[in-house]
């Protein structure tokens, strides 16, 4: 009973904080009206029992919608995105777009022939799901790791402007480098930052 | 060294006043180190400090700036203090915790997280562009100590195989975890300063900025703040107890004293850093983040897990 109550809960509070993402007229507000929606959605994987996935989202997606928000108001056409704005662009296309795939869904849940449940669940689920990613599935979670580190590094290289000859000088012995943001550490820098007093 | 267990349903409530009892004792350290540092006496006064401010700011009207964003605003300025008290739900005191989570580390983790989220809606919703920089600097900041915190974490789950808090005590039952994960120890020391925006981290609030996410807030509302900031930096102090002191293991006293003389030590020394250091530029602190403390704390990590697969014989 209370399970049903919590879930049913969430999900219409899921549904409806989803849909003030769009009838908001701030982008902070849609930003934090999106992370409840999602928070909202990662409750029942606790009521499954999946603790450990439950919190993980949820931690997931704090950090991860707070730097979001970050991006989201720099992006914004007025400035800074600090002006009231509209959320919805291009209104029929994103509806049809948005009803395709709700239908798609819908329709998938209740055609598919969902499968019996086989056998029981471990009686430690982190433990399993652990057991999962470093056992038989450990080369595909390392190639995947691996292969979005690769991009990432690859493209902060490839767009940011300045390279090891405009911070070290042209013979790369230059010290402290030259940096925009003065940051380095090096001998010097790390005595000031651990410089104690008032 | 007892086992720690669940405790019943009302120990729950113990928690937040607890907590509230160890902040107000960080908050009245830190003014005996300020008045000490301008050379004035220690009186009752000066103890006295933080309460007497807590009653003035209850009395003080709230007042919000023309077009603020109350909701994004209260939801945060609630949220600061919520979070602490929902973190310390996990840290055990003796050998009884008012809940055992089998994933008590990771919701430790998820609920100082919220004071991110928390502290960018108070800048932001305060409509002031002092608010503003400072929750941006706040999360600026975050972006350079989470992944060493994190690794610290990591580091007590490897080292206790799992994630549970009562375990993480079990396996210190013979050696403390501080002794050897003393990079994990001081990175969480670090980030819990810094989860709590002040000592050398306190940057979100900086003077430069006139006060930061602080500088609207009046009354009830930089009361919230305020407590929130020193709940925080305890809840973060009486974690380090069960993940690296041993919990409640010590000769002599009964064990929920030794917790809570340990938690009071690791604030103490807390508050002291804080009152003793300078502010710490972000800037600096991002790369002294990415280029020390995060090779330290994975090399540490590396360590201790190689330690705990040669004690197990290697799965």
């Amino acid at each position: 009973m209370a399970q049903a109550v919590v879930f049913w809960v969430c999900a219409i509070g899921a549904v409806a904080a989803g849909l003030a993402v769009f009838r908001v007229d701030s982008m902070a507000r849609a930003t934090f009206a999106l992370l409840a929606s999602f928070v909202l959605a990662a409750v029942p994987l606790l009521l499954l029992g999946l603790s450990y996935l439950g919190i993980l989202v949820i931690l997931m997606m704090i950090m991860e919608m707070v730097v979001m928000a970050v991006f989201m108001i720099m992006y914004m056409m007025n400035p800074a995105g600090l002006m009231p704005m509209s959320m919805v662009h291009n209104k029929k296309g994103s509806l049809a777009i948005s009803t395709g795939t709700f239908v798609v869904l819908a329709v998938g849940v209740l055609l598919v022939d969902w499968p019996q449940r086989q056998g029981v669940p471990p009686p430690d689920v982190t433990f399993a799901l652990g057991e999962a990613l470093m056992g038989s599935h450990m080369l595909v979670m390392l190639v995947i790791g691996l292969g979005l580190f690769a991009t990432i590094v690859s493209a902060v290289v490839l767009s940011h402007p300045r390279g090891r000859y405009d911070r070290f000088g042209d013979d790369l012995r230059r010290r402290p480098p030259d940096d925009p943001i003065p940051g380095s550490v090096d001998a010097r820098s790390l005595t000031r930052i651990f410089g104690v007093g008032r | 060294m007892n086992a720690v267990s669940q405790g019943p349903t009302w120990t729950v409530l113990l928690v937040p006043v607890l907590l509230g009892v160890l902040a107000l004792c960080g908050a009245a350290f830190a003014r005996v180190l300020d008045a000490r540092a301008d050379g004035r006496g220690i009186s009752g006064g000066v103890l006295a400090a933080p309460l007497a401010e807590s009653g003035r700011l209850l009395l003080q009207q709230r007042r919000a700036v023309v077009a603020s964003d109350r909701l994004l605003a209260r939801t945060g300025v609630v949220l600061v203090p919520v979070a602490a008290v929902l973190a310390a739900l996990v840290v055990p005191l003796g050998d009884r915790t008012a809940s055992d989570l089998s994933i008590g580390i990771v919701w430790f983790n998820a609920m100082e997280v919220v004071t991110w989220a928390a502290l960018w809606m108070a800048g932001w919703g305060s409509n002031s562009v002092w608010g503003l920089l400072g929750g941006y600097r706040f999360v600026v900041q975050g972006l350079s100590y989470e992944l060493p915190h994190m690794f610290a974490l990591i580091t007590v789950a490897t080292g206790a195989g799992s994630l549970r808090v009562s375990d993480a005590v079990a396996a210190q039952e013979s050696l403390w975890f501080v002794v050897w994960m003393p990079v994990a120890f001081v990175a969480f020391l670090l980030s819990a300063l810094a989860l709590s925006f002040s000592g050398p981290f306190d940057t979100a609030t900086g003077r430069d900025i006139v006060g930061g996410v602080l500088a609207e807030y009046s009354g009830v509302d930089r009361l919230l703040l305020v407590a929130g900031r020193w709940l925080m930096l305890s809840a973060a102090a009486a974690m380090s107890v069960p993940l690296f002191l041993g919990g409640s293991g010590g000769p002599l006293l009964p064990g929920w004293l030794w917790t809570l003389v340990k938690a009071v030590a690791v604030l103490g020394l807390l508050v002291w850093v804080r009152s003793r250091t300078a502010t710490l530029r972000m800037d600096r602190f991002a790369e002294f983040g990415w280029l020390v403390l995060i090779p330290l704390t994975l090399l540490q990590a590396l360590v201790v897990a190689v330690v705990v697969v040669g004690m197990t014989g290697g799965m």
